[in-house]
């Protein structure tokens, strides 16, 4: 079947199976590997993509459901050769040690932060408990994210005053 | 907690901000700016021209006998290239291959299949859901066997026999193994005045990394060459393996170890998918991928722990110990799969003494057979320290428990003393240095303990439930001397190769390879301490056999003590001929010249002064050189390590359990830890921290369980639970600094320390918050259900 959708700003077009799960189709048709296959249960969380501006585990998704929809995936964070605040919060913060759960989590940030610009530590962690980093331990993916609300209010004091000064 | 960020970190390049140390220090890592543009680097991000998909047919039966495999349906299905069988591999001679421990393991079954999802046949198709759909047409037919499960009975006379492949084998026993001194021991136990005894289980544990195991084998029949990208902790151990598995010239075999999504030790053994890549490559002539699913990661790949341990210790009545005695039941599963030191059939089990001066110890140890998946050494265990630890600061505590004393009274009562290092201990291990005291007084301040302890004494009265658990431990890190372990007869020395360009810019080349551990940004560090070449103008190479010198690769926390030391040692060996060029480059002789990092300086003449970067560009100029002195800048080097290093630590954990539903909440957790001399303290903490969750997740969580016919019970994330964001705290730590006297640096390994630490502070806290119930002892995993169950005071064992 065919399936047309919009990945990251760009309309795309592809023959597939219908049994095509949205992770594989972005993975293996559109080469966009920053998200990842990580369980198959919607457990781990590597596969999370935007669909219309929602997280969804792109394991359990269908390509073909996709079809006529947004979707945006880590691939799309960085705009105009500026990362977004949620990529330079993880970078700063040691959000990330092998990078596999990575972009699944920041794609969930990025959504928190759009509905709860200042979200609290508790929110924070509600916010990503659908997903799984083996190798932090969460306090720094939760400083990571709460370095991007600082920095996109205005409040990141410490820097923020460096900067400026 | 850290609370403040960098200045004006994100305005520029990543590596360029305002934190750069030339040298140690926290420093943002070199590797994050792909990892968050999801540019990383994986094996399955692999897409080669042509490439076929490659799935595996598992036994759903833990023991059987192989009747017949019928594959002709699957060979008719249009887009399978190729199906394989164990018979077809036998005669091929590659049935079965060598393990990292010496045993046989079986690529593909031909005689039984013993456990369940061992591989059975594989297929090759045009994409991965085809393959997998060509699975369903294979056609088995088994013949059911009596699985062995229990590990207690797997060594009764009537057990079925599960390893009838190797010549004369009439029982499921597997290794024997003792240390220290059982007659001494013995002595000391029969004149102390109080002695313990508790029945400690370790239960099976998984690493699960997020990226599950995998491969792409490229083999080029034209120049005979196969190149392996794999997950794989050791490019270097597995590509010597493929060479004597497969009878390929090893020149001739390039392994890669792109991004890794994780090790944990799940990464270090070869697996049969990784033989099976290569022969669907050999045979089809195109890459072939496989890469295997969670179900298959969690069923089949190197399992960790499963000991059941008897603990025993002595003590006078005023809490002085004097000796440790245990026996362990040790479940090896169908293959013996471990990873470890030739020597060391137990891994460093042989730590069981702990951080304590005592007169005495012994363990006896007998290894069996059972019908469950091979492994054994995995999960961040610092070769079974995790199982040894676990033990030791268990048992303390039920000692504690008996005596009526503090536990953590106990312990200062009991650390080996400064002066007393190098300390020998009394199974033979060579304690480099530690100062104990300091580190656990430091971990009972953070932690406000004697608040705590008042705390939960009023809480008491309420009839809550709090609990304090406190662990010190000390590893054995940094495998290994040469002259003792050995992988397969292959030396645990590390190679490293430093170059420096004619700008002074350089590029280093590691034979360990990153997990995550951020070696692109630690190794840089190191190189540029030495050298005082800024960190960013130094390349790291890594995870490719044909880029880098022969060397073990990175488990066992071996990383910075055994390659970290080879790094700062061949940028000393630069220094060294940098200082030749630069006293001809002064004028001066040798002796004359101070280094200061970075440049050479003529004592007491400031202003004449040479940079390592001017030196670089002499060194391959047309100009000169001392007598003897070959042009270039450049240096190898092979390190043997001395000696292990011993990072040690103090953990303080603060519980509480809900007493209507059992369930624990790890409410505090302060860890200090002591790994000697600090290279970037920001990535020191990132492995500390996950260590800590990895200790959550065992001691509350984890567990790979079994049904009495050798059924897999955790074969999903929904069934092996790993903590979230919401099962674990906001983590304290704090740090004392003792460096090893034998690294260059006088740094240790850290890797794993949390890991190791931390699943005994945790259930010393459960059974502490259960003390009101005359709780002792708990086995792991301390589920709601299990806790329940020792608050109606029969906590029972989860094997």
């Amino acid at each position: 079947m065919q399936v047309t959708m919009n990945v990251n700003g760009e309309e795309v077009s592809r023959e597939i199976e219908g049994r095509l799960l949205l992770v594989h189709f972005l993975r293996d048709h559109l080469r966009l590997t920053g998200t990842h296959w990580g369980c198959d249960t919607s457990n781990c969380g590597t596969c999370v993509v935007w669909l219309d501006g929602e997280p969804v585990k792109s394991c359990t998704v269908l390509a073909a459901m996709a079809g006529g929809h947004e979707v945006r995936t880590v691939e799309g964070m960085e705009q105009d050769g500026e990362l977004d605040a949620v990529q330079k919060g993880f970078v700063e913060c040691h959000g990330l040690q092998c990078g596999f759960c990575t972009p699944g989590m920041m794609m969930t940030a990025r959504a928190l932060l759009d509905r709860n610009p200042d979200p609290s530590e508790q929110e924070i962690r509600e916010a990503i408990s659908g997903q799984i980093c083996r190798c932090t331990g969460y306090a720094t993916i939760v400083r990571s994210i709460r370095w991007a609300a600082a920095e996109e209010a205005g409040t990141r004091t410490t820097a923020t005053e460096a900067s400026t000064s | 907690m850290t609370t403040t960020v960098p200045a004006d970190g994100h305005r520029t390049a990543f590596v360029d901000n305002d934190q750069k140390p030339c040298g140690h220090g926290r420093m943002l890592r070199k590797e994050d700016p792909r990892f968050v543009r999801g540019k990383g680097r994986y094996v399955d991000d692999l897409q080669l021209p042509g490439m076929l998909h490659l799935a595996i047919l598992r036994s759903p039966l833990a023991h059987a006998r192989l009747l017949s495999v019928d594959t002709s349906l699957a060979e008719a299905h249009p887009k399978v290239r190729l199906v394989v069988t164990g018979a077809m591999l036998a005669e091929k001679g590659l049935a079965w291959m060598p393990t990292l421990s010496g045993d046989v393991q079986a690529v593909l079954a031909t005689d039984k299949v013993r456990f369940q999802g061992q591989e059975v046949a594989f297929v090759v198709a045009e994409d991965r859901y085809a393959a997998r759909d060509a699975l369903e047409l294979i056609d088995v037919e088994y013949e059911p066997l009596d699985p062995v499960i229990d590990v207690r009975t797997a060594l009764a006379p009537d057990a079925p026999v599960i390893r009838d492949d190797l010549e004369g084998k009439q029982d499921n026993h597997c290794f024997d193994w003792e240390t220290g001194d059982a007659a001494e021991t013995d002595a000391v136990f029969a004149r102390a005045d109080v002695v313990v005894k508790e029945d400690i289980v370790y239960p099976r544990v998984h690493p699960a990394p997020m990226e599950t195991c995998g491969a792409v084998a490229d083999y080029d029949a034209v120049d005979g060459k196969l190149t392996l990208w794999s997950t794989t902790q050791a490019p270097h151990a597995h590509r010597t393996l493929y060479a004597i598995v497969a009878g390929l010239p090893e020149h001739k075999i390039r392994v890669v170890s792109p991004d890794i999504g994780g090790g944990f030790g799940n990464k270090v053994p070869i697996y049969p998918g990784y033989v099976c890549a290569i022969v669907g490559s050999l045979l089809t002539g195109k890459p072939v991928k496989w890469m295997e699913d969670r179900s298959e990661n969690l069923i089949t790949t190197g399992f960790a722990r499963d000991y059941i341990m008897r603990g025993e210790i002595a003590a006078t009545r005023e809490g002085k110990i004097l000796a440790v005695r245990t026996h362990v039941l040790a479940d090896h599963g169908a293959f013996n799969g471990t990873a470890a030191p030739v020597k060391y059939p137990a891994g460093f089990f042989g730590v069981f003494t702990g951080s304590y001066d005592i007169e005495a110890a012994y363990c006896k140890m007998t290894a069996a057979y059972t019908n469950k998946a091979p492994g054994g050494v995995a999960y961040a265990c610092s070769f079974r320290i995790t199982e040894a630890v676990y033990l030791i600061e268990r048992i303390v505590d039920c000692l504690a428990y008996e005596l009526g004393v503090d536990p953590v009274e106990l312990r200062m009562k009991n650390l080996i003393r400064p002066e007393q290092f190098p300390y020998r201990t009394k199974t033979g291990w060579v304690y480099d240095s530690g100062n104990y005291a300091p580190t656990m007084e430091l971990a009972t301040q953070l932690a406000g303990y004697a608040e705590l302890r008042a705390e939960q004494a009023e809480k008491r009265v309420r009839g809550e439930l709090m609990g304090i658990g406190v662990s010190f431990f000390t590893e054995a890190v940094g495998a290994g001397p040469r002259k003792d372990m050995d992988i397969l007869g292959l030396g645990m020395a590390d190679g490293c190769e430093l170059r420096v360009h004619p700008t002074g810019k350089a590029v280093v080349r590691l034979s360990v390879q990153s997990q995550g551990q951020g070696h692109e940004t630690t190794f840089a560090q190191i190189v540029a301490e030495e050298l005082g070449i800024p960190p960013q103008d130094i390349e790291v190479v890594h995870g490719d056999t044909d880029q880098t010198p022969f060397g073990l690769g990175t488990y066992g926390s071996r990383s910075t003590p055994v390659s970290g030391a080879a790094a700062a040692l061949v940028a000393r060996k630069v220094r060294d001929k940098a200082r030749l060029i630069a006293s001809s480059m002064l004028e001066v002789s040798v002796a004359d010249l101070e280094w200061e990092k970075g440049s050479f300086r003529v004592a007491g003449d400031p202003k004449a002064s040479v940079t390592i970067q001017d030196i670089a560009m002499r060194a391959h100029g047309a100009g000169d050189l001392p007598d003897g002195v070959e042009g270039g800048l450049e240096a190898q080097i092979c390190y043997n390590p001395e000696n292990l290093t011993y990072p040690h630590g103090a953990y303080i954990c603060v519980v509480d359990i809900d007493p209507g539903t059992a369930k624990v909440t790890v409410r505090r957790f302060v860890a200090v830890d002591d790994c000697g001399t600090r290279i970037n303290p920001m990535i020191i903490e990132g492995q500390v921290h996950g260590g800590l969750t990895d200790g959550v997740g065992m001691a509350l969580m984890e567990m790979i369980a079994f049904d009495e016919d050798g059924n897999c019970l955790s074969g999903s994330l929904m069934d092996y639970l790993i903590p979230t964001s919401l099962e674990v705290p906001d983590w304290e730590t704090g740090f004392t600094v003792t460096p090893s006297p034998h690294h260059p640096i006088g740094a240790k390994g850290v890797g794993e320390s949390a890991t190791v630490g931390s699943p005994p502070a945790i259930v010393n806290a459960v059974v502490d918050a259960l003390k009101p119930f005359g709780v002792r002892h708990a086995d792991m995993p301390l589920t709601p259900s299990r806790v329940w169950e020792a608050m109606q005071g029969r906590p029972t064992p989860p094997i």
